[in-house]
Formats: C-alpha cells, structure tokens, sequence
C-alpha cells in the first residue's frame, strides 16, 4: 500500500511538473522570439546583437524547462522515497 | 535504466573509480589534442594551406569574432579557456552519431566540472583587469544592500550553466532510448537529428554565457565612465 501511494504520487507529480514546467516557458520563449522577430525586422543592422541577446536570453528561460525535466527524472528514475521504501519492504 | 554514464563502473578501488564518464571524456581529450597535434605539425603561411588547417582557422577566428561581438576587446587572453569549454561541449555533442556512444557532457559530474571552472575563472579574470579591490566592489554595485544578492547571483548562475547542459544533453539521449522502445525504425534518427542541433546551440550557449559572465566581471569600471545612450 505505502510503495503504490509513493509510486502513483511520484508518476503523477513528475507528469505534473513536467506539463506545467513545460507550458509556462514555452509561452516566455514564444513571446521573447516575436519580439525579436519583430525588431529583427524593424531593425536588420542590428541583426548580430538581437540573435545573440535571444539566444542567451532563451537559455535562461529554457533552463528553468529544464529544471522541471531533471525534477521529473528524479522523481521517477532516481526518488529517493522510493529507495527508501523498496529496503525498507525489503528488509521485513 | 541508467540516467547517466557515471553509474557504469568500470573498476573501482576504494574512492577511486572509473567510470564510462571519465573513459570517454579522456578518449575525446586524447583525439582532439592529437588531431590538433597532427594538424599543426605543417603549418603553411604561404602558398596552398592545407585543408584541415584552413578549417582550425576558420573555428578560431570565428570564436574569437564571437568573443570580441561580446565586448571583450582583448580576445586572444580568453580564447584558451573560451575556445576550449566551446570545442569540448561541441565535440561532446557532435559525437553522439557514433552508435553507442554516450556524451560525458550527459553526466552531472561533468557538466558541474566544466561549470565550476567557469566559477573560478570568472573572479581570477576579474581581478586581473580590475584588481582585487576592483573586483570586489563590483559585488556592491548599484548599492550596499545588494551584496548578499550579487553573491546569490553568481551561486545560481553557476548552478543553472550545470543543470542546463545535463539536462539537454541527457535528455537527447533518453528521448532516443524512450522512442526506440516505441517506434523503433525511422522515428529514433530523427530526434538524434534534433539533438544534434540542440547539442551545437548548448555549447554556443555555454560558451557565450560564460564570455557574458567574463565580460561582466572586467568591465564594469569602464562602462560607468561612458555616458548613457
């Protein structure tokens, strides 16, 4: 009973995490890359610096997409809690 | 399944192991310092320079030119240690089109490895250009009371370069191994395409970033003397 509630707690969240994790960036990076696109085409000179400033900006944003997928790895290949419970059944 | 190369252990003694992670990353050290080795053992000046001469030039000067877009007016005291983070996380990244071969990049250890040399190039080449008095008001600017938060900066900042290469790498190659359970022919080829392609932006990402990180710690004096635009 306890290793099934940790299990379904676990695939449940990491799906939740993942999902939400996923969404919210996705929306930062899709604004960020209009606005770029967009003065990107106001401004064509200034190319070099706008894609460069894009692309730093988009690796802060994504990391935190990655975050959330790291978060859910663990939570399901490597949880603690898990271990935890498996020697503990294991044990008795 | 095996969520990175560090839990293949080859042969352990006590503390000391070696692991898939370490094989591979002095493999890809050993290739690439002898490619390099090999291919300027004959260095032309003049007439026809040899091919794979020409393609070295072309990588250095590109990072270089990328170095200096940044704002780093003296390229060539970072190209060592810029150049090389950007041709080990590229080559890391690029080797995944050899079957069974598994990035050292795809490892915590050694992302956090090459990020914490950042962390501790960042203040030498800090101190270097400003001195250490310099480099240390630097944490006091604008004000006082965002020290603590300037500290909290530069941990974080240390902490995302590592989880942000990990967790693309490593997800590349679980994406593979989740698909190839799924839909095993085409469908695999296609998302190592992709990986290729995210790989090279990581390693143009990780170097930029820690060329932004440099840039900020030597040139913060010469920025407030210049008048805003």
């Amino acid at each position: 009973m306890d290793t099934t509630l940790i299990a379904v707690v676990s695939i449940a969240t990491s799906g939740l995490t993942i999902g939400i994790g996923g969404m919210c960036p996705a929306i930062g990076e899709g604004r960020s890359v209009a606005t770029a696109l967009t003065s990107l085409a106001q401004q064509p000179d200034a190319s070099a610096t706008i894609t460069r400033t894009l692309f730093v900006g988009l690796a802060m944003i994504e990391s935190l997409a990655i975050y959330s997928f790291v978060v859910s790895m663990i939570l399901i290949f490597a949880n603690p809690f898990w271990t935890h419970a498996i020697a503990q059944s294991g044990g008795k | 399944m095996n969520l990175t190369s560090d839990q293949q252990v080859f042969w352990q003694s006590g503390l000391v192991k070696l692991n898939l992670t370490i094989v591979t990353t002095w493999a890809m050290m050993l290739v690439m310092s002898l490619g390099a080795k090999l291919i300027t053992r004959r260095l032309a000046t003049e007439g026809p320079i040899p091919r794979w001469q020409g393609a070295l030039e072309i990588i250095i000067t590109g990072i270089e030119q990328q170095i200096a877009d940044v704002g780093l007016t003296e390229p060539k005291r970072y190209l060592s240690f810029l150049g090389t983070l950007f041709l080990f996380v590229a080559t890391c990244s690029v080797c995944i089109v050899i079957p069974g071969f598994s990035p050292p990049t795809g490892s915590l250890s050694t992302t956090a490895a090459l990020a914490l040399c950042v962390f501790i190039a960042v203040p030498l080449f800090g101190v270097r250009e400003q001195g250490l008095g310099g480099y240390l008001k630097t944490y006091t600017k604008p004000t006082f009371i965002m020290l603590p938060f300037n500290i909290i900066s530069e941990v974080s900042r240390t902490l995302a370069l590592a989880i942000r290469l990990f967790g693309n790498m490593m997800s590349g190659a679980m994406i593979v191994g989740i698909l190839l359970t799924i839909t095993p022919f085409v469908f695999p080829i296609v998302m190592t395409a992709l990986g290729l392609l995210t790989g090279m932006v990581q390693a143009y990402i990780f170097s930029i970033l820690a060329t932004v990180y440099i840039a900020a710690a030597t040139r913060v004096n010469k920025k407030q003397s210049q008048p805003i635009q």
